[in-house]
């Protein structure tokens, strides 16, 4: 405990001494470094042949790097570091990075931390089941005899216990694995956020989104804490970019051809 | 951990329930299966014995979560078979082979003077093992057996894999919720040591007795 708390001082005190604007930053250097995941299909993925990133996220940052660009006139160019769900904030906090677009959810907890833009995709848990099957909501899973699976320690599992306390919830070790307990008859459907279930269901044929999202876990673009200036220039671009039709495009692209999802209803 | 233990008790208590009653199905399957192999393997037909053998071998080295997975994922495309059934079958044809293989030594430590004996005094093949053979092997590989009853309950963490609700499947859930792996796994070691503990002490006991 002690030494924890010294460490988080340490950190704390770290952190602070180089508080920047980020919007400065970005101007000085003439360039935005993004923070990216590269192991989510259709969000932000490394294609191993180029070894470039791709994504709906890797977009939305190049797009708002242009429009910024354009709203400030200088010259901007979009840099992608890439990041993992656990390294993207202390990134942001070290300025390592001076933005994510890496599919983070905008919580009460996490802007004790970072600052967060208006959503940018609507992100919510979902459903993923075999294509002749019946369900075709969370309500009909909330009977005996019903199974969904998840995977271990995703909020997916215990938000079911919410929304249908009669299904049986297995969990098992990762997406992966989910998936192929879905593919052997084990469960009805797979549970997790839409985001994830929309890749799953790009990957393998015969299985289909049902029932819209039943939670509402939309997810923004992020910077350090404390960032008015660079948050306002952001949330002018994604508001440009809504308006302009690059969005809507940039949604048609990435979630026209999932099974199940009818993509209309994700643009703006 | 106590509150961890408390605050998770149903879930703990329903794992350990599951862990005893896999175990419980796979010992009896396992011996019984075991035996049967065994007495296969020292059978004087060729072709039987080599079918024992074939048997021991290949359940004896494949990883016990290929075989797990294999049921869980391939046959129950084919069969509906649950992660808490694919585990128990699983864990049943890989101790099985070690249990076949400790009952062979013991059926091979018995003096062949034995089975002719009985043989003279006019009892069947059958029932010379049965009545004279096997019971005499038993006692010698008691202890060994004891040992893989031990391994037996460890291994059933296997159905952790597979959603069988076992003391480690609850465990990897209640840890995914509270965020405390340490105190949550100590407290599935603890449940486990429950188990083996007195199946260790046992092992040893019959041993001196032996000895």
């Amino acid at each position: 405990m002690i030494v924890l708390g010294v460490w988080g001082g340490l950190a704390k005190g770290a952190s602070e001494a180089k508080h920047v604007d980020t919007f400065d930053r970005i101007k000085e250097q003439h360039r935005i470094v993004w923070g990216v995941k590269a192991d989510t299909r259709l969000f932000g993925l490394m294609n191993t042949k180029t070894g470039e990133y791709e994504g709906f996220d890797v977009d939305i940052a190049r797009a708002v790097t242009k429009q910024i660009a354009k709203d400030q006139n200088i010259k901007l160019k979009a840099e992608l570091v890439q990041v993992s769900s656990s390294s993207k904030i202390q990134l942001l906090k070290n300025a390592n990075i001076d933005a994510t677009a890496s599919v983070m959810t905008i919580t009460k907890e996490r802007e004790n931390q970072v600052d967060f833009t208006q959503p940018y995709f609507p992100a919510g848990q979902s459903l993923l089941v075999k294509e002749n099957s019946d369900i075709r909501s969370v309500k009909d899973l909330n009977q005996p005899g019903r199974t969904v699976i998840g995977a271990v320690g995703t909020t997916a599992i215990p938000t079911m216990k919410e929304f249908a306390p009669k299904v049986r919830v297995l969990s098992l070790a990762d997406y992966a694995q989910s998936m192929t307990a879905l593919k052997a008859g084990q469960g009805d459907a797979l549970t997790t956020d839409n985001a994830i279930l929309y890749g799953l269901a790009q990957q393998n044929p015969g299985y289909k989104i049902v029932g819209g999202n039943f939670t509402n876990q939309p997810y923004g673009l992020a910077t350090d804490n404390d960032q008015p200036r660079m948050i306002a220039a952001m949330n002018k671009a994604l508001d440009e970019l809504e308006k302009n039709g690059t969005y809507n495009r940039l949604i048609k692209k990435w979630f026209s051809n999932v099974p199940g999802l009818d993509w209309r209803t994700l643009q703006k | 951990m106590t509150t961890i233990f408390t605050d998770n008790l149903s879930t703990f208590l329903s794992g350990f329930g599951y862990t005893l009653l896999a175990s419980l199905i796979a010992l009896v399957g396992s011996m019984i299966l075991g035996t049967l192999f065994a007495i296969l393997e020292i059978l004087p037909n060729k072709a039987l014995s080599i079918f024992g053998h074939t048997y021991v071998e290949i359940f004896r080295n494949i990883p016990l979560l290929v075989i797990t997975m294999f049921f869980y994922i391939v046959i129950s495309n084919a069969i509906k078979i649950s992660g808490f059934w694919s585990g128990t079958l699983g864990l049943t044809l890989y101790t099985s082979a070690f249990i076949a293989e400790t009952v062979r030594a013991g059926i091979q430590s018995i003096d062949s003077g034995q089975m002719e004996g009985a043989r003279a005094n006019g009892l069947s093949y059958g029932q010379a093992m049965s009545r004279i053979i096997l019971p005499q092997a038993f006692v010698v590989a008691l202890p060994s057996l004891a040992n893989q009853f031990i391994n037996l309950v460890k291994n059933s963490s296997i159905l952790a894999f597979v959603a069988g609700f076992d003391i480690m499947y609850q465990a990897n859930v209640i840890a995914g919720l509270n965020f405390d792996p340490f105190n949550t796994y100590i407290v599935a070691g603890i449940l486990y040591l429950i188990i083996t503990l007195p199946l260790s002490y046992y092992m040893q006991h019959l041993e001196k007795k032996s000895a």
